[in-house]
């Protein structure tokens, strides 16, 4: 069963409190952030922290992903050899593009080979967020076996195209469509980027409906209050539960009458309309909805 | 390994400790600890703290550390940061 | 001798009276009788009033040994306690048993007062600030003894605890010694933990700096119980007495611990109409209560009351007809004394009503749910919420044994770890509410059931929840903080800690320094 990823946490990583408490904040994935959320003198701080935390806590109930600051500053090639060494289930790549990616795969084959752990192991999530990025954001995917999702970053994507940020997301429809399209073309999960206003939870439903109406499988969250909401939207709701599972039950049953293709209210039910209906009926099971 | 000068690492946050390492030639490894769970946990994260610089090699430091309930993996990062920055 | 906990203590403890060890939480029922109460008859046209404390003081005889109680509805905002104490200590008085219902940081002067032998002796349900570690460090000459909300006036009505004068400080007050706690500057809510002392103490002085037109209605203590009126400047003030509206824990781990305990409560069937609720002031308790109201919305529950110290968010759920009636032994804040003032609805109740044992049913006997906190567990599911981990006094019982007791679920809400410190222990180090009136506990990482509840652990069979035993939670705690080392203490014994029986359930003793 594929793992699930409705929700990806940032946690900053220079933050103890907060990394002894990630696991059981509610989120599927974890990001222990050594970017943005950590400020320039306290970079090493941070990868020690994380370093430790990784190899001292229990995080085998969650996804754990480490976001390293990118290969072009000083900081990103001791965050990825440091951290590949204690084994993440994922780094995620900051303003990435086809040569990071190509990069990183390299260095992390050869990391992977020198502490014996098994080759591709540890995954890579790109985050799109530049407009070049965006451009190419299939051959960023296909760069590497290791790619299992794409986060969408719109506050840095926004600003390199000079634009402004809104709530209603309308300058960013296009991105959305893009990232989602090439994740579904690489059968790959797409993470829609965060809603930064965390009081505002009208808004935020707003936001994952959209994301989700698009095709993404999951949202990023700034603040552990986001999560249950996020998850809330993203999980099958009673009405789509209950299509799937007359979609299923009327397929045995043309099955048994010797029928091929066979309609539900009028409606042709072919191929792609039953292969959704079991992935809903799946997630509903792995979320105990069935 | 020798540090040369004075290295700081943490805060005084909640479940953080905040480290200080300064040189002391000669005199061995020297620990000054305050805790808030000092009876409790006290013997536990100097232990922690000599070993984390024993694995860094280090046979001369004086620390001062001033803890919050941090766990044993938050004191070891503070530790090696301070050290490295001390280097 | 060793009582039925495993708790150990001398046979005589000194300064303390005869010692009756804990054997159970409902093993001393039957017959109880009540202590009698003397009055002084009153020919009309008595006047009541006083002008001065001084006065006051020597009108009702006060004098060595005495033993003088007072409530704490006024809780951190309280003036009157440290005037009266120290107007008693200016008289060059000493050997003076205070019996408050409750102790706050404001009352600290409490400290010198101890120090200098004016007081000798304590008496009380809960402990907040720099008295608990002056008696913990052993300057109260006779050890403190701690009692509950519903064993305080067990103890007042038996005649265990015998009240000289009990000094009722009263936000609004008649000619006559009618006070309600409704009006005034210094407005409290309801007087539920002054009422024992009102009917049993030999004389009883209301202190008030509003004296209003008679009658003082709606009476809350009636003229019949009180013999003397003191008028001062100001009882207290409203910004400590009221904490304005508590408000619900932002914390990630504190909501999530309180998701957890409701959905503990629906699985194991005891949100239906007709339910009856209790939760604390806290951050978290508040959290609880909140997603218990998304659930009863949902499936259209009316509940029969709540109950406790009322906050403005039960306020709230009575207005929003979740619960039919509030019963009310202290207002929290300005929202709960309006409502106790103007609404029928929010009825109030004494301290006996509220957790007596020895009556013929107190209001917890009636409770379905109640929530609970703590400052440590051990593996018996005994709680502690009087000594921190350093072993200071810090608490107190509260209502806390008393609801565990008679609520048909008892919850306690905690974090799993605090400051690096597992909240769960063998041993804890002082037992206030015993094991067997403890059903979930529910923190972050797991919840543990007790095994005596073969009916819940049955109910919650096939439950998505992180269930698991105690000694699971404490080995999931200790992986991450590491053993803790065990305290040391001496042999000196501060407090003696009385179940609502009267019996001894603890001790605490003075921690090596």
């Amino acid at each position: 069963m594929k793992r699930l990823r409705r929700t990806m946490l940032f946690i900053p990583g220079n933050n103890p409190a907060m990394l002894q408490d990630a696991a059981i904040l509610g989120a599927d994935s974890i990001i222990l952030d050594l970017e943005d959320a950590v400020s320039l003198t306290e970079k090493d701080s941070a990868r020690s922290l994380v370093k430790h935390a990784i190899k001292n806590m229990d995080y085998s109930s969650i996804e754990l992903v480490v976001r390293i600051n990118p290969l072009d500053t000083e900081f990103g090639l001791e965050d990825l050899t440091t951290i590949a060494k204690v084994k993440p289930d994922a780094l995620m790549i900051p303003k990435a593009t086809q040569q990071q990616l190509l990069d990183i795969d390299f260095l992390l084959d050869k990391i992977e080979k020198e502490e014996n752990i098994e080759n591709s192991s540890i995954k890579l999530i790109p985050i799109i967020e530049t407009a070049l990025a965006l451009e190419t954001v299939y051959e960023i995917v296909k760069s590497s076996k290791r790619v299992i999702a794409v986060l969408l970053g719109a506050e840095d994507l926004t600003s390199d195209f000079a634009i402004k940020r809104t709530k209603e997301g309308e300058e960013i429809f296009y991105a959305r469509n893009r990232v989602s399209t090439a994740c579904r073309a690489a059968r790959i999960d797409a993470v829609d980027t965060p809603f930064t206003d965390t009081n505002d939870f009208e808004g935020l439903e707003k936001d994952s409906r959209k994301a989700k109406s698009l095709g993404f499988t999951g949202k990023a969250a700034i603040n552990p209050r986001q999560v249950d909401l996020i998850h809330s939207v993203f999980a099958p709701t009673a009405q789509e539960i209950k299509y799937a599972l007359r979609i299923i039950f009327a397929k045995k049953d043309a099955k048994e009458k010797g029928l091929g293709v066979f309609s539900l209210d009028g409606k042709m039910i072919d191929a792609p309309i039953i292969n959704r209906a079991m992935t809903t009926i799946d997630l509903a099971k792995v979320l105990n909805i069935l | 390994m020798i540090i040369t000068k004075v290295g700081k690492s943490g805060t005084l946050e909640s479940s953080d400790i905040l480290i200080m390492v300064v040189p002391n030639k000669d005199h061995g490894i020297n620990i000054e600890l305050e805790s808030i769970v000092m009876k409790q946990f006290g013997d536990q994260i100097k232990n922690i703290i000599i070993d984390q610089v024993k694995k860094m090699d280090i046979q001369n430091i004086k620390i001062i550390a001033q803890d919050k309930g941090s766990l044993d993996c938050t004191i070891r990062a503070r530790v090696e940061t301070a050290i490295n920055r001390a280097m | 001798m060793i009582n039925s906990i495993g708790r150990e203590f001398p046979n005589e403890i000194l300064g303390y009276k005869k010692v009756i060890p804990f054997k159970g939480a409902f093993s001393d029922t039957g017959i109880k009788e009540k202590t009698s109460v003397k009055v002084i008859a009153y020919k009309p046209g008595t006047e009541k009033i006083l002008e001065s404390i001084t006065e006051m003081l020597h009108k009702v005889g006060m004098k060595d040994g005495m033993t003088i109680s007072f409530h704490h509805h006024l809780r951190n905002g309280d003036f009157v306690l440290n005037n009266v104490v120290d107007a008693i200590a200016k008289m060059g008085i000493k050997n003076i048993t205070l019996a408050p219902s409750s102790i706050f940081p404001i009352h600290s002067p409490l400290v010198d007062h101890i120090k200098n032998g004016v007081i000798t002796k304590i008496v009380t349900d809960y402990i907040g600030g720099p008295v608990g570690e002056a008696i913990t460090n052993g300057y109260l000459k006779n050890p403190a003894v701690l009692m509950t909300h519903g064993g305080r006036p067990r103890a007042i009505e038996s005649g265990d605890l015998h009240i000289d004068v009990a000094f009722i400080a009263a936000p609004a007050c008649d000619s006559s010694g009618n006070i309600n706690g409704v009006y005034g500057k210094a407005a409290c809510g309801c007087l539920g933990y002054a009422i024992a002392d009102a009917q049993y103490a030999d004389i009883v002085v209301a202190i008030t700096d509003n004296i209003v037109e008679y009658p003082a209605c709606p009476i809350e203590i009636s003229q019949e119980f009180v013999d003397y009126i003191l008028k001062v400047e100001s009882i207290g003030y409203s910004a400590g007495i009221v904490s304005g509206t508590t408000k619900i824990t932002q914390n990630p781990v504190g909501l999530k611990i309180a998701k957890m305990a409701a959905k503990i409560i629906d699985e194991t069937g005891y949100v239906k109409t007709g339910m009856s609720f209790q939760t604390g002031a806290g951050g978290t308790s508040l959290a609880v209560a909140d997603e218990l109201k998304k659930i009863m919305k949902s499936k259209n529950i009316v509940g029969s009351f709540a109950s406790g110290g009322i906050t403005g968010y039960l306020v709230d759920m009575l207005d929003e007809g979740l619960f039919k009636n509030l019963f009310d032994v202290q207002c929290f804040d300005l929202k709960a004394i309006e409502s106790y003032r103007d609404n029928p609805k929010h009825q109030g109740m004494s301290g006996s009503l509220y957790g007596n044992p020895n009556n013929k049913g107190a209001i917890v006997n009636n409770l379905d749910v109640m929530i609970l906190g703590a400052t440590e567990i051990d593996t018996d599911f005994n709680v502690n919420v009087i000594t921190g981990s350093d072993g200071i006094i810090m608490g107190g019982s509260g209502g806390h044994s008393d609801t565990a007791a008679g609520a048909k679920i008892s919850i306690v809400v905690t974090n799993l770890i605090k400051g690096r410190l597992p909240i769960i222990k063998d041993k804890v180090i002082t037992v206030t509410t015993p094991g067997e009136s403890i059903d979930v506990i529910v923190t972050e990482r797991g919840i543990a059931v007790n095994p005596k509840r073969q009916d819940l652990i049955e109910k919650l069979k096939s439950s998505n929840l992180p269930i698991m035993t105690i000694f699971e939670l404490k080995e999931k705690a200790e992986m991450l903080t590491g053993k803790a080392k065990a305290l040391d203490f001496t042999d000196q014994i501060v407090a003696v800690v009385e179940y609502r029986d009267g019996s001894v359930i603890d001790v605490v003793r003075k921690p090596v320094s």
